[in-house]
């Protein structure tokens, strides 16, 4: 190990995270080359591929290196919040018909096309532009852009780099929400730990309506990651690692550049993508409860992406290849980047949690630029396996008990239920929690669902 | 029937580890393996052929590569796997090259599907030869 690794927990998460790959994961993590500071483990970790689901780690531009298995296959998945001026009981009596609704407007499910149809060149447009090309084509505002990490938009995107399966791929795909773990969730605002932020981020008053979105670059995504794995490998050859999923490029070689600006043109695959489903939300919304007014997005966060970012080493500002894989930016107070309504309170950070319980609304903190390179959790991760979960679980009495407790759920797949069950999810208050002690990111509001819709 | 394939537990995706007598016969019960964790490949009927070649470095990237094919045939051209018909491997100068008829039909069928596999990984890759072949799998889902 060239540095020592961090691991943000708690006793009960430690526990879930010894039975795995983590910590050998993160140990492995610390080992490549150009490392910076610390590698760092979030409190909602678990095994992954090469890096640690939940791993940060941050690089030399000059020395260091650069990893597709650092950043992940589903690159920028991640979370879009919007909130709206609607309470609970403006829309209790019409949350089975809004479900339906969102169900026929988004797209979801193993190998559902979405409704746009697009050309090479305009895929290729909207690799470039993210989600200004959605924003230019009537997908909602300009505002939206204001309140996305990178406005929606990595600017050193580029196709030069992309294959042509990648774009196969991604053709029919945008637009989509996905399967697996890819939600989309009507929420109502549970508890308000600090009201300042909350009022910043629009988060007023319990039990007011907001809607999150789960989901990431699909396909395309995973053929860049898949390619660049196979090309770095031909290139620069894995002798030597400790896991072949560590493969990559130094970060200034062409091999290094042109992954970065692949990865950055799925990025905005994803953006854009997430930003096309906000604008069906709010028609949604327009069609069933009458209006979409107030209903401003709060933020959009990536938590599978590499970036490079000003942090300060040994007292000097340094730039540095971020890899941020299953882990969420949490930039504190004051920082350029994010936008200027919210710089006095820090950047929100979107924590999901397991089908059926609470997402978090948090906001970034100054300390965690020394502690994580600005970085906190993303989720609940998992604990148990999909196959082990449908084993024990199944999808329709999922759906009853979801029912019970007030939640409507509606899904293309029992089985994908059943996958999902938050039972096999770490406790994501537990993670919060521990992200807020440990000043990675404080907390700001606890949402709960209140109509669930699973790819 | 001896066993071709079983679902093995991982934390956060799939698993799988196939057998055969040779390497060519696990790495076709290691397709069946993958599709079985999308749809049921026993009710898929020989309607459509695809051949298929696929070179690689080594053993393990010409698993991962093959696994790759049948999930790029599903997303792009609907391609549900049925079977692996004549699967070849042959060294090459380079590494390998492996020759597949792929048997299936097309997702317009109707057929049921019950999840999406994105990308198959070196996570865990395990090829073993011990009297008959074993490999191990891990693929993102």
């Amino acid at each position: 190990m060239k540095v020592p690794a961090v691991i943000y927990s708690s006793a009960a998460l430690l526990e879930a995270i010894k039975k795995d790959k983590t910590l050998t994961q993160a140990a492995n993590v610390a080992w490549l080359p150009g490392i910076q500071r610390l590698a760092y483990v979030m409190p909602d970790a678990h095994q992954g591929y090469g890096f640690p689901i939940g791993g940060v780690a941050a690089f030399d531009l000059d020395e260091g290196i650069i990893s597709p298995g650092g950043v992940g296959y589903d690159i920028n998945c991640g979370i879009r919040l919007i909130r709206t001026d609607y309470y609970e009981k403006d829309i209790e009596s019409k949350r089975r018909e809004l479900l339906e609704e969102l169900f026929k407007e988004v797209p979801a499910g193993m190998g559902k096309s979405g409704i746009v149809k697009l050309s090479q060149k305009v895929l290729k447009e909207i690799l470039t532009k993210g989600a200004e090309w959605a924003v230019e084509n009537g997908y909602g505002t300009a505002e939206d852009l204001e309140r996305t990490e990178e406005n929606g938009r990595m600017k050193e995107a580029s196709t030069d780099g992309i294959s042509g399966r990648a774009l196969e791929r991604g053709l029919p795909q945008l637009g989509t929400l996905g399967s697996g773990n890819h939600f989309l969730e009507i929420q109502k605002v549970d508890k308000i730990f600090d009201r300042q932020a909350a009022g910043a981020f629009g988060i007023d008053e319990r039990g007011q309506i907001l809607v999150m979105v789960h989901c990431g670059s699909r396909g395309f995504g995973h053929q860049v990651a898949t390619d660049y794995i196979e090309l770095m490998e031909n290139e620069f050859g894995v002798k030597g690692l400790p896991d072949r999923e560590l493969v990559n490029a130094p970060f200034k070689s062409e091999m290094g550049r042109r992954y970065y600006r692949s990865m950055c043109a799925a990025v905005n695959y994803a953006f854009a993508n997430r930003q096309m489903i906000a604008h069906w939300i709010r028609q949604a919304f327009v069609r069933i409860a009458g209006s979409s007014e107030g209903m401003r997005q709060v933020y959009d966060v990536c938590h599978n992406v590499a970036k490079v970012e000003k942090h300060v080493l040994e007292g000097r500002e340094k730039l540095l290849c971020v890899h941020r894989k299953g882990a969420t930016r949490s930039f504190g107070p004051g920082r350029p980047e994010i936008p200027a309504v919210y710089r006095a309170v820090g950047q929100p950070v979107l924590i999901p949690g397991s089908m059926g319980t609470a997402s978090y609304v948090l906001a970034g903190t100054k300390e965690s630029e020394a502690r994580s390179f600005s970085s906190t959790a993303h989720g609940a991760g998992r604990v148990m396996s999909r196959h082990e979960a449908l084993r024990r679980f199944r999808g329709e009495r999922i759906r009853d008990e979801l029912a019970g407790k007030g939640i409507e759920l509606r899904s293309t797949s029992w089985k994908g239920v059943a996958e999902e069950a938050s039972a096999a999810y770490k406790d994501v208050d537990e993670v919060v929690r521990v992200s807020d002690e440990t000043g990675l990111g404080r907390l700001v509001a606890r949402l709960v669902p209140v109509a669930v819709m699973k790819g | 029937m001896e066993k071709r394939y079983e679902i093995l537990p991982h934390t956060a995706d799939s698993k799988f580890r196939a057998f055969g007598l040779t390497l060519e016969e696990a790495y076709g019960n290691a397709a069946v393996a993958l599709a079985s964790l999308m749809w049921d490949w026993a009710k898929i009927p020989s309607r459509k052929t695809i051949e298929l070649q696929v070179r690689a470095r080594d053993r393990e990237q010409l698993l991962v590569k093959f696994l790759n094919e049948i999930i790029f045939l599903a997303d792009t051209r609907g391609f549900l796997l049925g079977s692996v018909e004549e699967l070849l491997i042959d060294e090459t100068d380079t590494g390998l090259a492996l020759k597949a008829r792929l048997r299936g039909d097309d997702r317009s069928g109707g057929y049921e599907l019950s999840g999406e596999v994105k990308a198959a990984t070196y996570n865990e890759i395990y090829i073993k030869e011990d009297g008959g072949f074993k490999v191990e799998a891990v693929v993102d889902s």
